[in-house]
């Protein structure tokens, strides 16, 4: 056992001090895709702050890929209210995918701008019928000349209003089985035929969108990996997305801000940190959140030191970190009791009402990104070795 | 960085498992639970001649001096097996207690025996963490008077560690006068325990130990030992539960490919999974004397006696009636993992604790 990261990085971690020390006064208000959104994402980038494993020619820092330093710049980054750079599903999702499986025109000619923030990624993988059965999606796309036609609906479409282009799943081989006929598709959102419609959701914002694809017509170079193989392509990138949700790091965060709220709020003047069954419920999250934190070390560990297996501690991160997030904000809610229902602009309104924002928005977590029963599938199937549930006939 | 047990810790641990595996079958166990106390003390010679006894006892009095990291690894191998043996109090907290804070004679006299495995320390720590029943002992004129409850690997024992209220640590004879000892019957009878009622028995006390810091760590390092027990024993059950359901059959199906079962294996694994680095991470911040150290071996009590709680349930449910059989024996675990989680504490009591270390009564 040994948690230092070694006098090396010693050196790094003051770079990355002085970096945020020198910034911390950098405030991005503009919309996305502003120019000083841009100018800031480029920052990062030029100082190995993001972007620091990907090559050069493609808009990157061109580092190595040392987890430490990555590690450490999170860690950093974390503690500071400076911006933090970008995140979304284009750089998550779809700059890793290109990386691996891209060729070499699509690397040139998406990556650069995805990653500075300039060009906007949705991801069309959910469609009506097809939610936790994501492989039985029915959109079509057809080769016609050199042009691929889509049609068909998606659903759950987050950032749809504001992409230049999506990242689409669409079966193009129907006579196939349902895992192997499926292609991975670039779609520009400027398309004839992309009719968009914002999904109002419980928290009053609408993130997501439903998108109706009416005859879209796309150049055929637009696809990612071969006629069919789109389920794998996909699943390369699902990886990216469950292991950034419910990072431990950030809900120690938020544990802080909900110990200040519970000292700071009073019922009958006595705080609602001195009542015992508020406290016992503060000291049992953060008891979870313990556990969660050092899993967090496991893995990091595991990706640093070869033959060092953390399987089930991965498989485990996105289940447990939206649940402890969920209940964590709600405690926050207990804790103000009336005045945590306060919402919108109303008088009374604590820390802008984000405490209701959260635990609303990490319901949708619990369900999204694979909902935590399909994760539990995952989890006994894969990493205790239990069956597969019989497949119903037809399906 | 490394972040895990080294080659060294894994083989320990297989090499204990393959012990317990070979001589404390459940067979044994429940010759053991039957009152065959010579059942009990073969295994207790063998994990002796493992060297066990000896593991935190420092080089210069005869052991091997490893760390909190290293026992953690043995309680959780012994809590697996649920191995009816002395080894928290005994082995890990008395050694710790008297190295910290005992004189030069205390040590020369103890530390030498217990690496030895030739004499074993019951602890009395119950009336420091919390009295029931109104007991406690006091302290004057080199006399201790009083009553102590649920002594760790007190059953037998050459001596006695007792603490009073103000956390000063007490050593006792136990064949000295005015000493009588009540068996105290538990649920688990993989472990013993005691009452002890004190008049004016001789006692000494361990210097160092007026400095509140050593009951600290001897607390700290007795409540990871039980924590690792607990993990240790849990990760049989969720085992048990999936390989049962992977053999039993119902409505033409293994029970293991229905989502019910399988989710309850699933949320058992993914609450238990964190719960082995929560114990290497207590004992690490314990070896390097970490600033959250106390915190964390807090935590990790209630947190994984939480964790215990509802693997013992579950595990259970999936085993159906079997589960509730003596026959199948799984209650050794569930009982097990019941007694640690009120051992120096239950969590509410523990996390009440936690509270006041951050400050939060500030």
């Amino acid at each position: 056992m040994d948690l230092e990261y070694g006098p090396e990085y010693d050196d790094f971690r003051s770079e990355v001090i002085n970096f945020i020390k020198e910034n911390e006064d950098v405030k991005l208000t503009g919309p996305m895709r502003d120019e000083s959104r841009v100018n800031w994402q480029q920052k990062l980038i030029d100082n190995g702050y993001f972007a620091r494993s990907v090559p050069k020619e493609y808009g990157g820092y061109g580092g190595d890929m040392d987890i430490i330093k990555l590690r450490i710049i999170a860690e950093e980054f974390a503690k500071s209210p400076i911006p933090k750079a970008m995140g979304g599903q284009g750089i998550q999702m779809l700059v890793p995918t290109l990386l691996s499986l891209g060729t070499e025109e699509q690397k040139q000619q998406y990556i650069r701008p995805t990653l500075r923030g300039e060009m906007i990624w949705c991801q069309g993988y959910s469609e009506p019928n097809s939610g936790s059965d994501l492989a039985s999606l029915q959109t079509k796309g057809e080769l016609d000349g050199n042009e691929w036609v889509i049609n068909g609906q998606k659903i759950w479409t987050s950032t749809a209003q504001l992409a230049q282009m999506c990242f689409i799943l669409v079966r193009t081989e129907p006579d196939a089985p349902k895992h192997q006929g499926i292609s991975y598709l670039l779609m520009p959102m400027d398309s004839e035929g992309i009719d968009r419609r914002p999904i109002k959701q419980m928290t009053g914002d609408s993130d997501f969108n439903e998108l109706f694809l009416t005859d879209v017509r796309i150049p055929a170079e637009n696809i990612v990996g071969n006629r069919g193989e789109g389920w794998q392509v996909a699943n390369a990138t699902l990886g990216h997305e469950r292991g950034s949700l419910a990072d431990p790091n950030v809900t120690q965060n938020r544990l802080n801000s909900l110990i200040d709220l519970m000292k700071t709020e009073t019922i009958d003047g006595q705080r609602v940190i001195d009542k015992p069954i508020f406290r016992d419920r503060l000291l049992s999250i953060q008891g979870r959140l313990m556990a969660q934190q050092s899993n967090a070390l496991r893995i990091l560990s595991s990706q640093i030191n070869e033959g060092q297996d953390a399987t089930l501690a991965k498989f485990i991160v996105k289940l447990q970190g939206t649940e402890l997030r969920h209940e964590l904000e709600g405690l926050a809610i207990d804790a103000m009791g009336e005045l945590g229902t306060l919402y919108e602009d109303s008088p009374h309104l604590r820390d802008h009402g984000a405490w209701q924002q959260t635990y609303m928005y990490y319901l949708g977590l619990i369900i999204g990104g694979g909902t935590n029963q399909i994760q539990k599938n995952i989890i006994s199937e894969r990493a205790l070795g239990m069956p597969k549930e019989p497949k119903v006939q037809g399906a | 960085m490394y972040f895990g047990l080294s080659e060294e810790q894994k083989s320990l641990e297989e090499n204990i498992s393959k012990f317990l595996s070979d001589n404390a079958p459940l067979d044994a166990i429940k010759a053991v639970a039957d009152g065959e106390e010579a059942k009990a003390e073969e295994i207790h010679k063998g994990i002796i001649e493992l060297g066990l006894s000896g593991l935190m006892v420092p080089e210069s009095y005869g052991g091997l001096e490893l760390n909190m990291l290293f026992a953690t690894v043995v309680s959780s191998a012994l809590g697996a097996g649920t191995a009816p043996v002395p080894y928290a109090g005994a082995y890990v907290m008395a050694p710790i207690a008297i190295t910290l804070a005992g004189d030069e004679d205390q040590k020369n006299e103890w530390l030498p025996k217990i690496a030895g495995g030739e004499k074993v320390i019951g602890v009395g720590l119950s009336e420091f963490v919390g009295a029931r029943e109104d007991a406690g002992i006091e302290f004057e004129n080199g006399k201790v008077s009083g009553r102590s409850l649920f002594l760790i690997d007190g059953k037998n024992a050459d001596a006695y560690l007792l603490a009073n209220k103000s956390g000063e640590l007490f050593l006792i004879d136990s064949s000295s006068k005015g000493i009588t000892v009540t068996e105290l019957v538990t649920v688990d009878k993989t472990r013993t325990s005691i009452e002890l009622t004190l008049d004016k028995v001789d006692a000494t006390l361990l210097p160092g130990s007026s400095d509140l810091s050593v009951i600290e760590k001897v607390l700290d390092a007795g409540r990871l030992m039980l924590s690792a027990d607990t993990v240790g024993a849990s990760q049989v059950m969720l085992d048990k539960a999936v390989a049962y359901s992977l053999e039993r059959k119902q409505f033409g199906r293994l029970i293991g490919s229905f989502q019910a079962v399988k989710h309850m294996c699933a949320e058992m694994a993914a609450e238990l999974e964190p719960c082995h680095s929560m114990i290497w991470h207590a004992a690490h911040s314990q070896d390097s004397s970490s600033e959250d150290a106390r915190l964390m071996a807090c935590q990790t009590k209630s947190h994984v006696s939480e964790v215990g709680k509802q693997i013992s349930k579950t595990s259970t449910e999936v085993h159906g009636g079997m589960g509730f059989t003596d026959e199948l024996g799984l209650h050794y675990w569930f009982k097990r993992i019941g007694l640690n989680r009120q051992l120096l504490g239950s969590p509410e009591l523990i996390r009440e604790e936690a509270g006041k270390l951050q400050g939060f009564d500030q």
